[in-house]
């Protein structure tokens, strides 16, 4: 028998030279790109939280942007209304956006596809609407700026390493959970839910399990772009983010791990650049949407992961 | 080991299991016969948790199991084969296979552990003794058909069951595939000592396999007993053998 590694050693090269061209990035590049990147990673890691059970568990998460939302806010009003020490604030949103992610999650899990993406909605719209609405304690539709970012990362080089080393640890975690038993047989209810049952799985339980560790790392990522931007906002929360972060995962390809983090990158610069030429972003999203569903389906990563795949059966073949 | 007692199901105002009644002993091969639409399939389900039924008991292994969801089912130790192919199909045969044993093992809710260091041999094994080792890296949705029904069975091993359930095992093989799965249900049954429970259309397969036969029609069990009993059964031939004439 083959002993089965969980990564090949071509990728551990590739993700070395990576994280290498990533670390030395901020002394090559101007502030903004800096920043840029910085976002890239966090819409990147909250794109590949989605995936944990868009792509993974097959679970049409509707209202992913909520724990985003709620991680970042969690952080940002326990710093500021509750004086608490900022990194203290970043180890507590992601738990808060963890706990709203069960509660939810009892609520939704029971119902099947359609059903359980409508009510997921609504239950997000109701988060949106109390974040919109509290001036007093939210700062409502203005939401909070001027957050204050311990002095170690308040830098934007500091907060771009602080980003980058919480999202490396946060894929590899994510890397790990996929490809364990938890991950396996997540997979499996994707594919058929009521086989899954059959075969002593308590699909319900697992759901919600899932749906908890995608809530939390959602989190990270909003506690994340606390960091970088100093400000919170209720757009994070809103269903068009939603939407958006499942483009994402489509784009990059939701069957690949770090697909959603190559769409979430993807969406941040084509965002900025488009940004430059026009206000009508969403309209382009839309347009690539439709292209991605007819030529692209796989996803940008699915396509070639599926191309060297082929290319590799061929030349076994001969 | 399982027992069954007027169990019945309807959908609505349709009868699909009016009064059904089965045992099965430790170690046996039961064969269910039936014309299309007896209830076989209903029956399977009812048994395994799939569907509640509306009145009647099925008792395995001493407890009272029906109504029970079935993945509790599963966990004591009663597996079921599908009818239509139903596996896991962007996973590798091998994943399917080791899924299962993972349920079996208690072990899904491992977060940090790779799952390859886990279940392998015991994969392997499966893989081996039904013969699909050498198709262990395929899609198992690029299967044909026959090996995906092999497929099934496999993950229904997986669970290591002691009464292994199988809704027509051979349906839509060939020949050569249905002569190969009989030998196997034949190994399971005499190495492994695994309980076994079919339903088949295949008069020749259930003859030559079962030690005992129930006989449905129309949601009733109208007879059960050895092959001889059955096929000498006034009701049965009445009903089913002769009746049609398609058996």
């Amino acid at each position: 028998m083959q002993k089965q590694k969980l990564l090949g050693s071509r990728s551990l090269i590739l993700v070395a030279l990576l994280l290498a061209a990533l670390a030395l990035f901020p002394s090559m590049a101007s502030r903004y790109y800096i920043y840029l990147v910085a976002l890239m990673m966090v819409t990147g890691l909250l794109a590949t939280s989605l995936n944990l059970v868009l792509g993974y568990g097959g679970m049409y998460q509707f209202n992913h942007a909520v724990f985003y939302g709620v991680g970042a806010y969690a952080a940002a009003l326990l710093t500021v209304r509750g004086g608490v020490n900022p990194w203290w604030g970043y180890l507590l949103g992601p738990v808060v956006a963890a706990a709203l992610s069960l509660l939810m999650g009892l609520i939704c899990v029971r119902l099947s596809k359609l059903y359980f993406g409508m009510l997921q909605i609504s239950l997000g719209s109701l988060v949106w609407a109390v974040v919109f609405r509290w001036y007093s304690f939210t700062g409502g539709d203005d939401g909070m700026h001027g957050v204050p970012v311990p002095r170690l990362i308040g830098s934007i080089d500091g907060a771009y390493y602080f980003v980058l080393i919480v999202t490396v640890v946060c894929l590899a975690v994510m890397y790990l959970i996929v490809n364990s038993p938890f991950g396996r047989v997540f997979q499996s209810i994707r594919d058929n839910p009521e086989r899954a049952e059959a075969i002593g799985v308590n699909v319900r339980q697992h759901q919600l399990v899932g749906l908890v560790i995608a809530g939390f790392f959602g989190g990270v990522a909003g506690t994340l772009f606390v960091t970088v931007e100093g400000s919170v906002f209720p757009d994070m929360l809103f269903w068009t983010l939603s939407l958006e972060i499942i483009i994402m995962c489509l784009l990059g390809g939701w069957f690949t791990f770090l697909g959603p983090m190559l769409g979430g990158g993807m969406v941040v610069a084509l965002r900025a650049v488009v940004g430059i030429y026009t206000d009508y972003w969403t309209m382009v999203l839309g347009i690539i949407l439709m292209l991605l569903i007819f030529f692209l389906p796989e996803g940008v990563l699915g396509f070639f992961t599926a191309r060297l795949g082929r290319g590799r059966a061929v030349r076994e073949g001969d | 080991m399982l027992s069954v007692q007027h169990l019945r199901k309807s959908f609505g105002p349709f009868l699909a299991v009016s009064d059904a009644n089965l045992i099965v002993e430790q170690g046996e091969i039961v064969a269910v016969i039936g014309p299309n639409g007896a209830g076989k399939t209903t029956l399977f389900k009812l048994v395994t948790g799939q569907l509640k039924p509306n009145r009647g008991q099925v008792v395995f292994k001493g407890q009272d199991i029906a109504g029970l969801s079935p993945h509790r089912v599963c966990r004591r130790g009663l597996s079921l084969s599908y009818q239509v192919v139903s596996v896991f199909p962007r996973m590798s045969v091998f994943e399917n296979v080791r899924v299962a044993v993972l349920a079996r093992r208690r072990q899904v809710l491992r977060l940090f552990t790779p799952a390859v260091r886990l279940a392998g041999e015991e994969t392997w094994e499966i893989l081996n003794n039904v013969g699909l080792a050498d198709k262990a890296g395929l899609i198992s949705g690029t299967l044909s058909h026959g090996d995906s029904k092999v497929l099934e069975m496999a993950i229904a091993l997986g669970n290591r069951p002691e009464l292994l359930i199988m809704d027509e095992p051979t349906a839509g093989m060939s020949p050569e595939e249905t002569r190969a799965a009989m030998g196997l249900i034949q190994r399971l049954n005499g190495d492994m000592g695994i309980t076994i429970l079919f339903c088949e259309h295949d008069m020749e397969l259930v003859f030559n396999l079962a030690q005992r036969i129930m006989v449905m029609r129309q949601g009733k069990t109208i007879a059960q007993g050895t092959c001889d009993e059955v096929r000498c059964d006034e009701n049965v031939q009445q009903a089913y053998l002769g009746g049609h004439g398609d058996a």
